[in-house]
């Protein structure tokens, strides 16, 4: 970014990522000229589930992967097309991308430093195709832990759709977790609340509340997001540059057991907790290092 | 009360039969349960999430995977591997009855997935350290609870029986979701393989190493949890004298004919992968 611009011409400079779609989202973190797509629309690896139930598949099962390079190294992205069946895990789209890190993990292990990212744009499951979509989300996350072993893997959240279900997990496992304020991140969507325990429990049509507590700037305010951005192309891929230039955490979030204990045990179950309080009782802190 | 009525979990009951014991943590919560024990040749290491009508977060209080539960699996699950560093590696034994993660607006705030992915990494980081890692299915294994409690594994054991349902969703919320009465739904797992709740379907997606059947999941005999310690102990054998991945999984005669699209996902990515300007 050209540091003697005025606010303004930040502004108007940018280019928004949310509004880009997963394949353009891949391009625009690889560096410039090196993309290039396995397993494109033309392979015609569709899912075989959806048409014996009467849905119309998509020839990529909405799962980009294209590889490329990152500050000239090696790098796979895996994106997830949101606006495909709300970025929903099947068989072919899940296969793809624990095929993509298992990939980068041999690459890896054989002294090429593949550099992996994930554009996380989902709901989860995807619920035509639910034992199949479990089975290779936790597929996705065996090769998650063996990968990052080696090299960071990133993780992105943009929004709209934001990061659900199973993949929330991934996401958790990730080396380094960059969103925009637009994102939310959480296991079981608004919707599901509301409808498993009640609107009184949570109204999942109150924006400002689901934002509060899930929001991509209350995450990386309580350590649960390491990256907050604008949503901005250029300052997303920066971010995923910057990433991979920190390196490895010196232990992973979903390593930090002794600390999210003692977060927990900091807090009242019987008080009505929200997104302000938690800010205040757990701080900036969890986060890599 | 509702929990008051809960029959004692199957979780529980085949923790005690395999072990002998309670499994209660000192300083956790009773909701967890760990237990050590003799399996096959050598020791191994039981867990189990059951209910506790008592327990701190009231919507983990019937047996779901909550917040208190995935961190201290996740700790439970460490110990073991730090403690068996540069010795024998112990086989982990999952027992699965989980009805779900914990539902909740404090959940979501407290971040959840979090805990949820801290003990998917002590499982996975455990597979990988070369610890055996069984999951034996007994009840429900649902969804999220499942991929933090079990799915994991090296080999996925589970008795037959109607009571053993693996699921991303509830059959209610499913039905609602996908506008389809629960019947309908269950006519549709006959067809869908994975939209079935029925045990047997998930082991025709290769996703289930062995089904045991002829045993009393609630009210096991003698005969029945032998049964069922020789099949863990042969499963353990198996994954010490192969790998730690979970290759297996497509890799079996009934992946071959249910997931053939995944295996063709695999074959051609990997066919495309090379031929990168710089050989990457």
């Amino acid at each position: 970014m050209n540091a003697g611009a005025t606010p303004l011409e930040r502004l108007l400079a940018r280019r928004s990522f949310i509004e880009l779609s997963a394949r353009e989202r891949a391009r625009e973190i690889l560096d410039p000229g090196s993309f290039r797509e396995l397993l494109g629309p033309f392979d015609r690896l569709h899912s075989p589930w959806l048409e014996m139930q009467n849905i119309v598949p998509q020839e990529d099962d909405g799962v980009v992967i294209a590889k490329g390079r990152i500050d000239g190294q090696p790098a796979v992205v895996m994106a997830i097309e949101g606006a495909f069946q709300g970025g929903s895990m099947g068989e072919v789209a899940g296969a793809k991308i624990t095929c993509a890190l298992d990939l980068a993990l041999k690459d890896n292990e054989l002294g090429t430093p593949t550099r992996p990212v994930l554009v996380l744009e989902t709901g989860g499951v995807r619920l035509q195709e639910a034992n199949l979509g479990l089975a290779a989300i936790a597929e996705i996350q065996a090769a998650i832990v063996a990968l990052r072993r080696y090299v960071p893997v990133v993780g992105v959240i943009a929004g709209m759709v934001g990061c659900f279900g199973g993949m929330s997990l991934a996401a958790g496992l990730c080396s380094a977790l960059i969103a925009t304020r637009q994102a939310r991140l959480g296991m079981n969507g608004p919707e599901v609340i509301e409808q498993e325990a009640g609107i009184e429990e949570l109204d999942a049509a109150d924006r400002r509340l689901v934002w509060s507590l899930i929001g991509g700037g209350q995450r990386h305010a309580v350590g649960l997001v390491d990256e907050l951005v604008d949503d901005d192309a250029a300052a997303i891929a920066g971010a995923v540059r910057a990433a991979f230039v920190r390196g490895l955490p010196a232990r992973h979030r979903s390593e930090q057991v002794a600390l999210f204990l003692d977060r927990l045990a900091a807090v009242d179950p019987a008080e009505k907790l929200n997104g302000p309080a938690l800010r205040v009782l757990w701080g900036k802190g969890g986060s890599n290092g | 009360m509702a929990e008051a009525e809960t029959t004692i979990s199957r979780g529980l009951i085949w923790l005690r039969a395999l072990t002998g014991g309670e499994g209660t943590v000192a300083g956790g919560p009773a909701s967890v349960r760990y237990a050590e024990a003799p399996l096959g040749d050598g020791p191994a290491c039981f867990l189990a999430v059951v209910p506790d009508a008592g327990g701190r977060f009231p919507r983990a209080r019937h047996g779901e995977v909550g917040l208190l539960e995935a961190w201290t699996l996740a700790k439970l699950v460490g110990d073991v591997v730090a403690a068996d560093e540069g010795r024998v590696r112990r086989p982990i034994v999952a027992v699965v009855d989980v009805r779900g993660q914990a539902y909740g607006r404090l959940e979501e705030l407290l971040g959840i997935h979090q805990a949820c992915a801290a003990a998917v990494d002590a499982y996975a980081s455990a597979r990988l350290a070369g610890h055996p890692l069984i999951a034996l299915l007994v009840g429900r294994a649902m969804s999220g609870a499942f991929l933090a409690h079990g799915y994991q594994a090296n080999r996925i054991l589970a008795l037959e029986d109607p009571g053993v349902l693996v699921h991303a969703m509830g059959k209610q919320a499913a039905a609602r979701v996908t506008r389809r009465s629960v019947a309908e739904l269950e006519e549709l797992g006959n067809t869908v393989l994975p939209m079935s709740y029925d045990i047997r379907n998930l082991s025709r997606l290769g996703l289930v190493h062995r089904l045991i059947s002829g045993i009393d999941p609630g009210v096991p005999s003698a005969a029945d949890v032998a049964r069922v310690a020789t099949e863990l102990a042969v499963a353990v054998a198996e994954v010490r004298a192969g790998g730690g991945g979970l290759d297996l999984r497509l890799e079996n005669d009934a992946a071959r004919k249910t997931r053939a699209a995944s295996l063709e996902v695999r074959r051609r990515m990997a066919e495309q992968w090379a031929g990168d300007g710089a050989g990457a």
